[in-house]
């Protein structure tokens, strides 16, 4: 995502903010979160839970039943760490 | 010409919508709305209406999907009150954010609680700043044209934003009146088809109402802010072309947005919105003394040329309003002292809060205020600023004891 361009650089205001599909890429909303999940790829089945219920799509198969998290979206929410079934995903404080 | 009937004023709210023939109407029934949206439930069974009626779970879904459909440029009616309008209130910032034309029609009534049912502002009052124009009714008739004036202001391409079509709950909902029920030819005339700024397209999507940074933010509240002041000249050639269609005036001389009734060279004025203008018009005409009625039109926006304008020649104003802001004053009261005080017209305004809730104001209750304003015309410069308001149907009687000790 690092190397999208921004959109928004010289955004003139439309009328009722309507905007381009995808535009909201640029606005990286992984720089809000408090805390951070981590995978344990070892424990991980692979069973996509962490992927339905993510409310950001940052938790994301990249194939071969392989799941990873997208921090630049990812909100640190912790709904990905409660639905996992095999308790795969942890959350650790973000300290910046 | 349309057609004289005799109607209440749900029903005639509900022929008015019907001439404009939206594309949607979504709705919950709420009182004392309910009888618009059942008329216009009743239009749809029957074949008249030919838009899509909506029965939807709750106020917050009806303001929703009339934002959806708004979006996909569609002509889109609702109707609510009270607690209703405050659970439309959170989709509602968001229509005025995106340019999103929509008008409701809204049984003005008190908010819970305690709960009631009846008649004041405070519903309205409680949505002054979310963007949305909003339009007060006299009489049935006027709740009527209003109707065809809220959309043609709401809907010009260069304003677009949702409108309040208010109308006094009960007081104008449930009385019969004789009313000019605009046909359908006649309103096509008036109101020109929707021409959205975008629409919704799965062909070519876009992001309505899109995530802004804080660099960009204030450049669409400032857009919406400057609509709404340029939306003052709009209304003002549409109740021009109204007039001239319909021959029904409203305030031709003051842009549309306000009406004078009495002498022009008054020294004292009272100002009311709504259906209290009726009364407050038999009081002036049996009252010894020379009082103008000023009546604004609309609050949002508000408009404060025009009632310097209004009051020019005037040293004392009473306001007669239906909502106080608790740990303030009426905004009806503070915002008229803003528009005049420091203008280098400086006149005592005193500030009446009455008809709460579905209280009955009387015309002897008016006729007190009107010579207590004449009072305070004469009492110098301590009459000039009261700071609060007055209670004048507060019984402290039955207060409780915190309250009067
Ligand atoms: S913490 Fe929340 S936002 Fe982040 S990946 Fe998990 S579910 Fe998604
Ligand atoms: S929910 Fe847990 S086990 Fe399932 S894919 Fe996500 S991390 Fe792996």
């Amino acid at each position: 995502m690092s190397d999208t361009i921004d959109p928004y650089s010289d955004l003139e205001i439309s009328k009722g903010a309507v905007a381009e599909p995808g535009t909201s890429v640029v606005n990286k909303t992984g720089t809000w979160r408090e805390f951070m999940p981590e995978i344990d790829h070892d424990a991980c089945t692979g069973c996509g839970l962490c992927e339905t219920f993510c409310p950001d799509m940052a938790a994301k198969g990249v194939g071969d039943r392989r799941y990873e998290i997208d921090y630049d979206y990812c909100k640190g929410c912790g709904i990905c760490a409660e639905v996992c079934p095999v308790d795969a995903i942890e959350m650790f404080p973000e300290v910046k | 010409m349309g057609e004289q009937k005799m109607l209440k004023g749900d029903k005639a709210v509900a022929h008015a919508v019907l001439s404009a023939q939206p594309d949607v109407v979504s709705a919950y029934p709420i009182t004392p709305q309910t009888g618009i949206v059942e008329k216009l439930s009743q239009m749809k069974a029957d074949g008249d209406l030919r838009g899509e009626y909506l029965k939807v779970d709750s106020e917050f879904n009806a303001a929703s999907s009339c934002i959806g459909a708004s979006g996909a440029g569609a002509r889109v009616f609702s109707a609510t009150s009270s607690q209703g309008l405050k659970l439309m209130s959170e989709p509602l910032f968001t229509a005025s954010g995106m340019r999103l034309p929509l008008v409701l029609a809204v049984a003005n009534r008190s908010l819970s609680g305690p709960l009631s049912i009846w008649n004041d502002h405070t519903d309205a009052f409680a949505e002054r700043d979310g963007g949305m124009l909003q339009f007060f009714a006299e009489d049935v008739q006027e709740a009527v044209d209003n109707m065809l004036m809220a959309y043609r202001v709401a809907e010009d391409p260069d304003i677009s934003l949702p409108a309040l079509a208010n109308l006094d709950g009960y007081i104008l909902t449930h009385v019969k009146e004789p009313v000019e029920i605009p046909t359908e030819e006649e309103t096509n005339e008036f109101l020109p088809q929707r021409e959205p700024h975008a629409t919704l397209d799965p062909k070519n999507p876009k992001t309505m109402g899109a995530f802004a940074r804080p660099e960009h933010w204030t450049e669409t509240r400032y857009a919406v802010h400057e609509a709404m002041l340029r939306s003052k000249e709009t209304i003002g050639d549409v109740v021009e072309e109204f007039a001239d269609q319909f021959g029904r005036e409203y305030g031709l001389e003051y842009g549309g947005l306000l009406q004078t009734y009495g002498p022009d060279d008054a020294d004292v004025a009272i100002l009311g919105l709504g259906s209290i203008v009726g009364t407050m018009r038999d009081v002036i005409a049996e009252h010894p003394a020379d009082v103008k009625i000023v009546k604004p039109r609309v609050i949002r926006p508000y408009p404060a040329e025009a009632l310097r304008e209004a009051l020019a020649g005037v040293e004392a104003v009473g306001v007669l309003t239906k909502e106080v802001s608790p740990g303030h004053q009426s905004t009806l009261v503070s915002e008229l002292k803003s528009a005049m005080y420091g203008s280098g017209h400086n006149p005592a305004i005193l500030g009446n809060v009455l008809g709460l809730a579905g209280r009955d104001v009387t015309k002897d209750e008016i006729s007190d205020i009107v010579d207590e304003v004449i009072d305070a015309k004469t009492s110098g410069p301590a009459g000039r600023f009261r700071g609060e308001e007055d209670w004048p149907q507060l019984n402290r009687d039955i207060l409780p004891d915190e309250v009067t000790h």
